[in-house]
């Protein structure tokens, strides 16, 4: 039975901050920013986006694609590292808002930026498992950065939603891998706002053992070479990390360039590399294959390899690109609205 | 300040934008009703609304309700959605100044007030521009 | 149904009271009415007020307020309709002379605004509009208005200095009212450089926060005539119509349809039409609304209602005053003092005791009242005989 994809989409917000304008308050070098991170800007969320708002609209997205009656879903995992409640989970607003309640399994998930691939695995492998008809995989977030840190750069928001099925399949999951330690790269204590990170720590021993780990396990598990794939996509923290992480598996730059959207979406964390998914997955052509790699500090990496079928040139238009998203009719702001929408001025408490 | 049935109860037209038709005589109503006050009728089905609409009016709110301060400004519009049903919503993603009456636009879910910092979060329906993004 | 007179008026000094509760601002006026009708005691009483619960933390207030004039248990009726509350008080009060229940009854109005903070005052009066699918979504009062105005701007070329001029006008007559809360005038050029409420509308352009009752005396006509001595004032006409909550539920929104649909009921009753006004007090909560408003009276035709300030023929001296007194802009509005303070002043104008604010000998003048914006209009034609 081939499981896998069978609707995708994706929210970017549309608003922007870019480097220039963060490094401009805090004093730093902006040019090296931009040359050392390979990033220019990010995305914003207003105030009135969140998880919750940036999955509903991914969803309806992917379903647009699916063209299924959503009753029909019978699970919900929304994996994020910026959930709007600690206790209640994001998955039952969106099943809400999409009309897949009542009959549907759902639970929020958490592992750093690789929630939502996480997320994506479990559902996946419950259509498998022919426990559910169709089951729902998203990765959202709306990260924060510490005001100065290097993390501020970069956190940014979006989200991917992606609907498993047997039947109309768009992408067949051909084969998954996954590879985890403990890892403490990256972090947040319960009741802190800000995350914590080990600075040089998080890349040899953090993002690259684990992104490297996977990748070179899934194909060797799946018996594949980068020359069998069309497509690559990685976790995007940086623009550099996941460039570098192609070329040490041996993939040349330009089957990684389609899905790398960090440089003007900054890091959507748990929407990152399933972001970078949906926009090769608005391009790809039947048969093309792709891999992908998520990571998640902490620390682990998702591998799947999705073959792309016939079905996919029918519904590629049926909902907005992520690409289009991102580089039409952006609105940028100035530091002060930005600490503003992201909560990061202190006032009078209600 | 909303309590939680007063905004649990609204969820399926706030989240699914749910109206009801009548069977006698197609009029919709958004929220539904119990009685049609065009032909009295008492029998509605269950209709959802179209997301796109035109901006018929608008203003910029600059002295904002508490639970909106830190949005203002912000705009506010009554938008005439395709099937002709008009709904009072804020109108986001664009600058106030240059909205126009006429404009289209289309219903994106947005989060629309909390209760405070430990209250629950209200979610909803806006307009945003409807640009060629999508 | 008897014929009704009004043959008593009274109202303190409207403004930010700090010093006096609720209970003494209604006290004077309501005792003022009495005394100025020339009765000792009252048989029914009926007090309009938006919301002593929100504003006060205080229901009830019909027993509340009753105990304070010392006739006995007699009946008290807290009336609410936003902030028409006054008027449909009125009309009650009418109503229960008219049917024979009782013959010497007080109507009232009540607000205190000023005990709560802003941001309460404001939630406070939102409840005037359709709290889950209008002030769910963020609009405010005076954004309700703006987007009217916007409608009204764009459908009939209306101008920003139009509704400057009804403020500019309502100031200029308020100078002239001893009780009004702001007594001094303004210029087109304040209004529109004031601060930015809701696009298009401007502080200036809005009536204020106020503290403030009014009180009237009815008695049936028959009756008044050995009572007083002052000039008769018959109820020539009461009417009450509503229209959907929701603004976005309007048929048109550049039309206030409840206020013309009260005002056809009130014409037909007094057997007249508005060219036989020779004044009226109307509902200008907002310049817009009064511009929208005299447009359902029949004053000005439909969408050229901005033309009427500016043109002087809405103004003291012009072919039809509205709003001698003020206004809400200038008197202020207590919200459901409001309409017994414009009845007030139609008597008083046809009494002709209005002194440099009189229109001048007049037979019939109209009172119109509103709640939200528009969702509820209560009108009323006096007639001096």
């Amino acid at each position: 039975m081939d499981v896998g994809i069978v609707g995708f989409g994706s929210y970017v917000p549309r608003h922007r901050i870019k480097v220039e304008e963060i490094a401009r308050i805090w004093g730093a070098d902006a040019p090296a920013y931009k040359k050392g991170l390979m990033l220019r800007e990010k995305s914003v969320p207003t105030p009135d986006q969140d998880t919750i708002t940036m999955s509903v609209e991914a969803s309806r997205h992917a379903l647009r694609r699916a063209g299924i009656d959503p009753a029909k879903i019978g699970a919900i995992y929304i994996g994020s590292e910026s959930h709007p409640y600690a206790v209640k989970p994001s998955g039952t607003v969106v099943a809400e808002a999409i009309g897949a309640t009542p009959e549907i399994h759902c639970a929020d998930l958490e592992f750093a930026c690789k929630a939502g691939s996480e997320g994506m695995f479990i559902a996946m492998s419950l259509v498998k498992a022919q426990q559910v008809e169709y089951a729902l995989g998203i990765g959202a977030d709306t990260s924060q950065g510490a005001p100065g840190d290097a993390l501020e750069y970069s956190a940014s928001a979006g989200a991917a939603a992606f609907l498993f099925g047997a039947s109309k399949v768009l992408a067949v999951c051909e084969d998954s891998y996954s590879y985890m330690t403990d890892t403490p790269d990256f972090w947040r204590r319960e009741y802190q706002f800000y995350p914590r990170h080990a600075g040089r720590f998080t890349g040899e021993p953090a993002y690259f053992k684990h992104v490297l780990a996977c990748g070179r396990g899934l194909m060797e598990k799946a018996g594949a070479t980068p020359d069998d794939f069309d497509w690559v996509v990685f976790h995007q923290p940086n623009g550099k990390f996941p460039m570098r992480a192609a070329q040490e598996l041996g993939f040349p730059k330009e089957k990684v360039e389609q899905g790398w959207l960090c440089p003007t979406l900054g890091n959507t964390y748990s929407g990152s590399s399933p972001m970078g998914l949906a926009a090769i997955l608005d391009v790809a052509k039947p048969g093309d294959r792709i891999l992908m790699v998520s990571y998640g500090s902490g620390a682990g990496s998702d591998g799947f390899i999705w073959r792309v079928t016939g079905e996919i040139t029918r519904v590629q238009g049926l909902a907005p690109h992520t690409r289009a998203q991102l580089e039409n009719d952006p609105i940028y702001l100035d530091y002060g609205t930005y600490a503003k929408f992201r909560g990061k001025i202190r006032k009078l408490s209600a | 300040m909303i309590g939680t049935a007063r905004y649990w109860r609204e969820v399926p037209q706030r989240y699914r934008y749910e109206a009801a038709q009548c069977t006698k005589c197609d009029k919709i109503y958004f929220p539904p009703r119990l009685l049609c006050a065009k032909c009295r009728g008492r029998e509605f089905k269950k209709t959802i609304l179209p997301h796109d609409g035109t901006v018929e009016t608008f203003t910029v709110i600059r002295v904002a309700p508490s639970s909106f301060t830190d949005e203002a400004p912000y705009a506010v519009g009554i938008v005439k959605l395709s099937n002709g049903v008009r709904l009072t919503t804020q109108i986001v993603d664009c600058d106030p100044e240059k909205l126009r009456i006429g404009d289209r636009v289309r219903l994106e879910f947005r989060r629309i007030q909390q209760d405070g910092e430990s209250g629950i979060l209200c979610y909803g329906y806006k307009f945003v521009p409807d640009t060629a993004r999508a | 149904m008897r014929d009704v007179a009004v043959i008593g008026v009274g109202m303190n000094r409207w403004g930010e009271l700090w010093e006096k509760s609720h209970r003494d601002i209604w006290t004077e006026a309501a005792l003022q009415a009495i005394a100025d009708a020339g009765v000792e005691r009252v048989e029914s009483m009926y007090v309009g007020c938006m919301s002593g619960g929100l504003f006060m933390g205080q229901e009830h207030l019909g027993p509340l307020l009753a105990e304070q004039l010392g006739c006995g248990p007699i009946p008290g009726t807290r009336v609410e309709s936003a902030c028409a509350s006054g008027g449909l008080s009125f009309r009650q009060a009418y109503f229960d002379v008219a049917s024979g229940a009782h013959d010497i009854v007080l109507a009232t109005g009540l607000e205190k605004m000023t005990d709560v903070d802003g941001a309460a005052a404001t939630y406070a009066l939102s409840t005037a509009a359709d709290q889950e699918y209008e002030c769910y979504q963020g609009i405010t009062f005076p954004g309700l208005y703006a987007m009217m105005a916007r409608a009204h701007m764009h459908r009939y070329g209306t101008t920003r200095r139009q509704l400057a001029d009804v403020a500019v006008k309502n100031h200029q007559h308020g100078s002239m009212n001893p009780l009004a809360q702001f007594q001094g005038k303004i210029t087109a050029e304040q209004v529109e450089t004031s601060v930015l409420v809701a696009d298009p509308l401007r502080i200036l352009d809005c009536s204020p926060i106020t503290d403030g009752a009014a009180a009237v005396v009815l008695a049936p006509v028959e009756m008044a005539k050995k009572l007083t001595r002052k000039p008769l004032v018959r109820v020539a006409a009461s009417a009450h119509a509503t229209d959907h909550m929701a603004l976005h539920d309007r048929n048109d929104l550049c039309w206030i349809e409840s206020t013309a649909v009260a005002a056809r009921s009130a014409y037909e009753q007094a057997g007249i039409g508005p060219a036989k006004l020779s004044f009226c007090e109307v509902h200008d909560c907002f310049t817009i609304a009064e511009v929208m408003v005299i447009e359902a009276l029949g004053i000005a035709e439909k969408g050229k209602g901005g033309e009427a300030a500016s043109s002087g023929r809405t103004a003291l001296g012009g072919a039809i005053p509205v709003n001698p007194s003020g206004g809400l802009k200038s008197k202020g509005h207590p919200v459901g003092a409001t309409g017994i303070a414009q009845i007030r002043e139609a008597v008083m104008q046809l009494r002709e005791e209005c002194g440099p604010r009189q229109v001048g000998k007049a037979r019939y003048g109209l009172t119109q009242n509103m709640g939200g914006t528009g969702a509820s209009s209560v009108v009323h034609i006096f007639e001096r005989i």
